[in-house]
C-alpha cells in the first residue's frame, strides 16, 4: 500500500491526506466515440470515508463514476486509458474479471431500480448468482440487511410481495439493502437522492453516514449542500478535467482554484 | 381531411364486415370440426378442421423455433455487442430489411432447395420457410423493446456482479408482457402468409399427422377453395376467411391488452 | 464459480452463431437465386429479357415485359391513392384530431395492417371486382369482368394504408412543436403552416414511408393475384388484366420442372423481385434511421 496518498493535477495542489487510500485513479482518460470526457484523471480515495464529486452537469462526475466499476466500457463505443486501482488491483488489467470487480462495489443509482422481482428475491438476488444455494442462510442475509437500511419492520410481512409496490423512497432504501448483501467494500452513488422526498433524503444520508465505518463511499451529486452535510472530502470536476480536490471544509469554504470558487459561490451551474 | 381519415378506418369495416356477412352462415360445429369429404375442390361435404388444424401446427410449430432463435439474436445484438459497433448497427438495419422481403421469395428459394433435396411439399418445409420469414419480426420487436429498458436496471444488476447472461434473464423477466407481444405479432404473420406455404406445404384433405406430409393451411383453404364453382365449397372458404379473422382479431386485441401492461410496468 | 463465466461465454457464442447463421440465409437466397436462375441468362441477354414483350415457356420466349409492366401499373395505381389519402389523414391525426380519436385510431392501423393478404384478397374478390364491373365500367361504356389492374391497385391501396399512416404520423411527431409554433406567430395560418413548414419539413421521413409502401406492394402475392385477372399482356389502360411478378411465381412453379429453362426463368423473377425489394427497403429503412437519431 501507499504510504504516502497525494493527487497531483496540474489546477491542483498537493494534498496529504490521513488514511490509506482505498482506490486509486492513474492518468484515467476517458473517449467516447471519439470525444474525448474525462481528461487525465489522477486521485486516491481515501476508505471509510465519503468522498463526494461535484461539478456541473456534462462535466463528466457520472461517467467518472461508472468508470470506477466497468460500466462505462460495455455500454457504448468507449475507449478507457490508464488505470484504476482497488486494493492496488488494477482493474482495467486485462486479465481483470468484470463481475468479481462489479461485486465489490455496490451501485445506487439516480432513480431506485427495483428488480422486477419479490423484496425477498430483490435482496437475495445477489447472493443466489454468487452461489448460496441454502434458503437458511439467505434469509438471514436478507433479514440483516433489511434491518441494515431500517426497511425489516416496514416490510417484513409482505417480502413475497413485489418490489414495485413500495415508496420511492423505500424502494431507493431496498436497493441499497441488495447492493449491500454482496458484501461489497465500496458503495457508489449517482445522484441517489435526486428522486426522493427531502425525508427519504435525510434518511438515505443518514444512512450512508453511518455505513462509512465499514465502506468506503463515492458520491456524485449536483446539490452542493448535500456535498457538505455528507461528505468528508470533495472532488471538483469541471469540463473533463479534476480541478480541485481537498477536505470538505477546504474545498467548499477556502477553494484554492478560481474556476472552482466560482461554482461554489454559484456563478457556474 | 376527415373524408380521407373516414375512408381509410371505413375500409377496415368494410373488409370485416363483408368476410363476416358472407362466412357467417357456413360456420356450423360440422364445418369447424370435420374433414373436407370427397376433395377440397369438389367435394360437397365435410368442413375445414384440417387447415384450421394445419395453421395452428404451422405456426405454433414456426413461432416456437422464431422465437427460440429470435430472442437469442436480439440479446446479443444489446447485450453482448459494443453498442454503436459497425456489426450492431449493420444487422439492425439488415433485419429491418429482411422483414420486408416478401414471403414469396422466401417461398421460391425454399422450394428450389427442397426440389434440390428431394423433399416434397410438407408441413416442415412450411415450418422451415415460415420460420425464416417471421425471425425478423422477433428480433426487431424484441430490439425495441430492450431499447425501452432504462440503461440503469442494466447497470445495477452488473453491479450485483451479475454476467451479461444473468443480466439478460433479468431483462427478460422485466420486457416480458412485450415478448408476448412479439410471440403474437410472429404467431399472427405466420398464420396468415400464404405466398409462402402455397410453393412448400402443399395441401391435404387429411388431418396433419406427420410433419413430412403435405398439410392444409386456413390460408390456402381460402384461396383454393374460392374459385370452386360449387356454392358448398366456396362456402368452406368463406367460413375458413371468417376463422382466420377471428384469430387474427384475437391476437391484435391480446396484443393491445399486453402492450397497455408493458407500459404501466414502466414506472 | 467459473461455471457461471463458462455459461455466459456459451450463451454469448450461442447467440452470436444464431446471428451469423440467420444473416447468412440473405447470402444463401442470393446465390440460390443466381445459381438458379443462370441458365436463362446463359441464353438470352438480361437487356433482352426484360424488354421483351413474348412470354410463351413452351416455344421458350421468356419476356419479362408483361410482368414488370403489370407489376407497375397496380403499384403506380395503389400510390396514386393511399399517398394523398394518407398524407392527408396523418396529418389530421397528428394536428387536428383530438388526443381520445387519435388513441382510438391508431390501433384500427395494428387491425389493419394484421389482416392476411388472402383476406384482402377474398375482400378484392367479393367487393372490388364488382364495384368496377357493375358501377365502375359503365360509366364509361365498358363490359369487363371487374378482374383488372385497377382491382389490383385498389387492394394493394389498402394493403399499404397502414404502415404509410404509421410511419407518417411517427414522422410527423418528430417534427419540432417550436418550428410550428414560428410559423403561426409570423401570421400564418394552420393550414399554411402544414403545407409549407410541416409537409416540407416531413418530406423525407414521407418518401421514406412511399418507399417502403412501394416495396410491399411489389412482393405482395396472393391479394394481387386473385383479383388482376392474369394474363400474361402488358396493360394498357386501367380495366385491362394484367399479371405482376410475384403472381407469375406463385402460379406456375407447380409446372416450372417440366418445360426446360421454365425454372430459371421463374427464379429470374424472384431474384429480381429480391433484388428490388431489398435496395427499396434498404433506402427507406437508412432515412427513417437518420430522421430517428436527429429527432
Amino acid at each position: 500500500m501507499h504510504a504516502h496518498s497525494s493527487i497531483e493535477t496540474k489546477e491542483t495542489q498537493n494534498i496529504i491526506l490521513p488514511s490509506t487510500p482505498h482506490m486509486q485513479i492513474k492518468d484515467l482518460n476517458v473517449y467516447i466515440e471519439g470525444t474525448h470526457i474525462l481528461k487525465n484523471i489522477n486521485l486516491d480515495i481515501p476508505n471509510n470515508s465519503i468522498t463526494s464529486i461535484i461539478g456541473p452537469s456534462g462535466c463528466g462526475k457520472t461517467t467518472l463514476l461508472k468508470t470506477l466499476n466497468r460500466l462505462m466500457d460495455d455500454s457504448k463505443e468507449v475507449k478507457v486509458t490508464g488505470s484504476v486501482l482497488v486494493n492496488g488491483e488494477d482493474i482495467y488489467a486485462k486479465d481483470a474479471e468484470v463481475t468479481h470487480i462489479r461485486k465489490k462495489m455496490g451501485l445506487l443509482s439516480q432513480r431506485p431500480f427495483p428488480l422486477p422481482m419479490s423484496i425477498f428475491d430483490n435482496i437475495a438476488y445477489g447472493p443466489k448468482i454468487h452461489g448460496e444455494r441454502n434458503k437458511k442462510v439467505l434469509e438471514q442475509i436478507v433479514e440483516t440487511q433489511l434491518r441494515n437500511v431500517g426497511l425489516w419492520e416496514e416490510v417484513k410481512d409482505r417480502l413475497d410481495s413485489s418490489a414495485t409496490g413500495l415508496s420511492i423512497g423505500q424502494q431507493q432504501r431496498l436497493c441499497l439493502a441488495r447492493g449491500l448483501a454482496v458484501q461489497p467494500e465500496i458503495i457508489l452513488g449517482d445522484e441517489s437522492t435526486s428522486a426522493l422526498d427531502p425525508i427519504s433524503t435525510q434518511t438515505i444520508e443518514n444512512l450512508l453516514i453511518d455505513l462509512k465505518k465499514d465502506y468506503t463511499i463515492v458520491l456524485v451529486t449536483h446539490i452542493l449542500r448535500q456535498a457538505r452535510r455528507v461528505s468528508d472530502y470533495i472532488l471538483f470536476v469541471y469540463n473533463g478535467k479534476a480541478v480541485e480536490f481537498g477536505k470538505t471544509e477546504d474545498v467548499l469554504i477556502n477553494p484554492k482554484n478560481p474556476i472552482t470558487q466560482q461554482y461554489v459561490k454559484g456563478f457556474i451551474s | 381531411m376527415q373524408i380521407s381519415g373516414i375512408s381509410i378506418t371505413g375500409s377496415l369495416f368494410l373488409i370485416i364486415g363483408i368476410i363476416m356477412y358472407k362466412g357467417l352462415p357456413y360456420i356450423s360445429w360440422e364445418m369447424i370440426s370435420q374433414s373436407p369429404k370427397g376433395g377440397f375442390y369438389i367435394g360437397k361435404g365435410g368442413g375445414i378442421f384440417n387447415a384450421i388444424l394445419g395453421s395452428l401446427y404451422l405456426a405454433g410449430l414456426s413461432t416456437v423455433l422464431a422465437t427460440l432463435i429470435g430472442i437469442p439474436i436480439a440479446l446479443y445484438l444489446n447485450m453482448y455487442i459494443k453498442q454503436g459497433s459497425f456489426l450492431e448497427k449493420s444487422s439492425k438495419l439488415l433485419f429491418d430489411v429482411l422483414f420486408g422481403i416478401p414471403s414469396i421469395v422466401y417461398g421460391a428459394i425454399a422450394f428450389s432447395i427442397m426440389v434440390w433435396l428431394g423433399i416434397r411439399a410438407s408441413l416442415l418445409g412450411g415450418v422451415i420457410t415460415i420460420t425464416l420469414l417471421t425471425i425478423p419480426i422477433v428480433v426487431r420487436t424484441i430490439d425495441e423493446l430492450l431499447l425501452t429498458v432504462p440503461v440503469d436496471l442494466k447497470n445495477v444488476t452488473k453491479s450485483l456482479g451479475a454476467t451479461t447472461w444473468e443480466t439478460a434473464k433479468v431483462l427478460i423477466k422485466y420486457i416480458k408482457p412485450g415478448i408476448f407481444t412479439a410471440i403474437l405479432l410472429a404467431f399472427g404473420r405466420a398464420i396468415g402468409d400464404v405466398a409462402g406455404v402455397l410453393l412448400t406445404t402443399g395441401f391435404s384433405d387429411n388431418l396433419p399427422k406427420y410433419i413430412d406430409e403435405p398439410a392444409a393451411t386456413l390460408p390456402l383453404a381460402i384461396f383454393f377453395q374460392l374459385s370452386s364453382p360449387i356454392p358448398e365449397v366456396q362456402g368452406r372458404a368463406y367460413a375458413s376467411a371468417l376463422v382466420l379473422t377471428l384469430i387474427i382479431l384475437i391476437i391484435v386485441i391480446c396484443t393491445h391488452i399486453l402492450a397497455s401492461k408493458q407500459k404501466k410496468h414502466k414506472i | 464459480m467459473k461455471f457461471r463465466l463458462v455459461k455466459d461465454l456459451i450463451a454469448k457464442y450461442l447467440s452470436k452463431s444464431l446471428l451469423i447463421l440467420s444473416l447468412s440465409v440473405v447470402v444463401l437466397i442470393v446465390i440460390g437465386l443466381a445459381m438458379k436462375s443462370s441458365p436463362l441468362l446463359d441464353n438470352v441477354n438480361l437487356f433482352h429479357i426484360l424488354t421483351e414483350k413474348n412470354w410463351s415457356p413452351q416455344k421458350g420466349n421468356f419476356g419479362f415485359l408483361p410482368f414488370i409492366m403489370g407489376t407497375l401499373w397496380v403499384t403506380l395505381i395503389s400510390l396514386v391513392i393511399a399517398v394523398p389519402l394518407c398524407i392527408l389523414a396523418s396529418t389530421y391525426l397528428v394536428e387536428y384530431a383530438s388526443d381520445r380519436l387519435r388513441i382510438s385510431v391508431l390501433p384500427l392501423m395494428n387491425v389493419l395492417a394484421a389482416i392476411p393478404p388472402v383476406l384482402y384478397g377474398v375482400w378484392g374478390v367479393l367487393f372490388v371486382v364488382p364495384l368496377i364491373s357493375d358501377w365502375i365500367a359503365p360509366i364509361f361504356n365498358i363490359n369487363i369482368t371487374g378482374y383488372s389492374v385497377l382491382a389490383g391497385g385498389i387492394v394493394l391501396a389498402v394493403m399499404i394504408f397502414p404502415i404509410m399512416i404509421s410511419i407518417m404520423v411517427e414522422v410527423l411527431h418528430t417534427i419540432p412543436k417550436e418550428l410550428k409554433a414560428a410559423s403561426l406567430s409570423l401570421g400564418a395560418t394552420k393550414w399554411e403552416t402544414i403545407q409549407k413548414v410541416i409537409l416540407r419539413k416531413a418530406r423525407p421521413g414521407i418518401i421514406a414511408a412511399v418507399v417502403l409502401a412501394v416495396s410491399r406492394a411489389f412482393g405482395e402475392t396472393v391479394a394481387v393475384l386473385m383479383v388482376c385477372g392474369n394474363i400474361p399482356k402488358v396493360p394498357q389502360s386501367l380495366f385491362d388484366a394484367g399479371y405482376p411478378i410475384p403472381a407469375l411465381i406463385a402460379n406456375n412453379f407447380g409446372e416450372m420442372m417440366s418445360i426446360p429453362l421454365y425454372d430459371a426463368a421463374l427464379m429470374f423473377a424472384a431474384l429480381l423481385l429480391f433484388v428490388i425489394i431489398f435496395g427499396f427497403n434498404l433506402i427507406s429503412r437508412i432515412i427513417l434511421n437518420r430522421l430517428e437519431e436527429h429527432a
